[in-house]
């Protein structure tokens, strides 16, 4: 074999040998084995510390609370949300106790009126909702009952209340238009309120000759917009002269 | 004939025609120049040569036979175990309660910027702009909406890190700090990271941030340290309206496969082809 070649093939098994000697102290234990990456990396992972217990586990010692709580309007609402991580109190129950926050600032970050939130949820204006008082003094937490006041429809719906509290229908109740089922404050999506469902409901005072002399605005029925539904272009709790 | 039962390669069945022209243009060729060289190799032996070596050769580079075969399969039985989370937009309240849980299991820094969870406040204005804002990530509420105009409507989105079946971040990482489980959560080997800050970059959905203290990329790991207990990230554990559901895909006695089955799911930005694996259920078509 020529002497060139023999150097070049000398040179190239050094330059392999110190790769891989390189590869065999840089490449970490474990790499590789699942994919590429460092398989020891998901155990470590798998082994950090819980702080959240889980509603399972509180349950195992205060079942008369979470009996209550499972049946009611809360039931979807675990006991770590209130309560704050509970995974050390599990762990040590005598030393280590859970907060109980009963302050107002508590139950406003979810039932402080936001308008971006969901409608139906039930939500307070906590300026105008009985000021000073701790919600507790009224509700119970692990099963929250709806009040029962006279603005009880404004507690949830709140923006619909604000609108037409400055609307020519403000005088009006809101059981005027809705029959609502006792069932609907407690099951508020399950059981709903009626609502009109044909023009003559809104002729009954809107008609031409039912309240003639009252100032209320007045149509005839028989020509004004007869191939739609009164809703369809004026806004009930808004109601404004339509288009 | 043995030489191909040997080497088994289409390459050498190829070139095993090539023998007969071999010869042809071997008869052409000048005697003179033919008688100058010492020693000249035969092309058949050359290439019978080749042929041998092949087997050898291969397996130096270590190519297994039929590898894309076998991650068909391993594809196949992975897709039962994939976690995954459904998010109904409609039943959020924008009460920060998941982004709180998340830092306090995961340790999170308390500070702003900080998130593996959060929320964002979507205002749509009749006019047509869409303002979306998370102060602090929505963990202290969200201010009242300023007066710019009617608000056609408004809503609240949870987001963290998709998980993504195809993760951007994954494939750069230049080091394989960060991968993808086999149960589908995509995690990151906090002593690996170099903390270049690559997959900050890759991430199409801002949900990776770099550890002030660790100088280490971090990010939702779907609570990994609870999942194998049976338990649900902590987010999940606390969401008080049921917001959030966590599953495994394709495990029908789960929550996640009735919120599949009953809702009409997206994914956010699709067209990335990320292929996530955080559903949304209610998503309005403004939401990136």
């Amino acid at each position: 074999m020529p002497q060139q070649v023999t150097r070049l093939l000398v040179a190239f098994a050094l330059v392999g040998a110190a790769l891989l000697i390189a590869r065999y102290f840089l490449v970490p234990d474990t790499f590789g084995e699942l994919g590429h990456y460092r398989a020891a990396a998901v155990d470590s992972i798998r082994n950090l510390q819980k702080s959240y217990a889980g509603r399972q586990e509180c349950a195992l010692c205060h079942g008369d609370v979470e009996a209550v709580r499972s049946a009611s309007n809360h039931r979807g609402v675990s006991c770590e949300v209130c309560h704050g991580p509970a995974a050390q109190h599990v762990a040590n129950p005598m030393e280590v106790k859970p907060v109980i926050d009963r302050r107002r600032t508590l139950c406003t970050i979810c039932h402080a009126y936001n308008p971006s939130r969901p409608t139906g949820f039930p939500q307070i204006d906590p300026v105008a909702h009985n000021p000073q008082t701790p919600c507790i003094a009224c509700h119970r937490p692990h099963a929250p009952e709806p009040p029962s006041t006279p603005e009880e429809c404004g507690a949830c719906h709140g923006q619909i209340a604000r609108q037409k509290a400055v609307s020519h229908h403000a005088a009006l109740p809101c059981t005027t238009c809705h029959q609502v089922p006792e069932e609907h404050k407690t099951s508020p999506r399950t059981v709903q309120p009626t609502r009109p469902t044909e023009r003559a409901f809104c002729g009954t005072c809107h008609g031409e000759p039912a309240m003639a002399g009252s100032g209320i605005p007045q149509v005839d029925m028989r020509t004004h917009g007869e191939r739609y539904l009164c809703w369809q272009c004026h806004y009930p709790h808004f109601p404004e002269v339509g288009r | 004939m043995k030489k191909k039962e040997v080497t088994g390669m289409t390459v050498d069945s190829g070139m095993t025609q090539d023998p007969g022209t071999t010869v042809d243009s071997g008869m052409k060729r000048d005697p003179e120049t033919t008688e100058t060289m010492e020693k000249e190799v035969d092309r058949r032996a050359f290439l019978r040569a080749c042929g041998l070596a092949a087997p050898v050769i291969l397996a130096v580079l270590k190519v297994p036979e039929g590898l894309i075969g076998q991650e068909a399969i391993e594809g196949a039985e992975r897709e039962a175990l994939l976690y995954a989370m459904g998010v109904d937009v409609q039943k959020c309240i924008g009460c920060g309660r998941c982004a709180v849980a998340c830092k306090t299991e995961n340790r999170v820094p308390p500070e702003e910027h900080f998130f593996n969870t959060w929320i964002e406040r979507y205002v749509i204005y009749s006019d047509g702009r869409v303002v979306v804002d998370s102060p602090n990530g929505g963990i202290d509420g969200f201010p009242e909406l300023p007066e710019e105009g009617e608000t056609l409507r408004t809503f609240f989105v949870p987001k963290l890190c998709n998980h993504c079946q195809n993760p951007p971040c994954v494939q750069v990482c230049p080091v394989g700090a960060t991968f993808i489980t086999e149960d589908g959560a995509v995690l990151v080997d906090e002593e690996y990271c170099i903390g270049c800050r690559y997959c900050v970059q890759a991430c199409p959905y801002g949900a990776r941030w770099i550890h002030p203290e660790k100088h280490v990329a971090a990010k939702c790991t779907f609570c990994y340290q609870r999942l194998d207990e049976g338990l649900v990230p902590a987010c999940v554990e606390v969401c008080p309206t049921g917001a959030r559901l966590f599953g495994q895909l394709g495990n029908r006695a789960n929550p996640l496969e009735r919120f599949r089955r009953f809702n009409e799911i997206q994914v956010l930005k699709a067209h990335l082809n990320t292929e996530p694996k955080v559903l949304y259920a209610n998503l309005d078509g403004e939401v990136r």
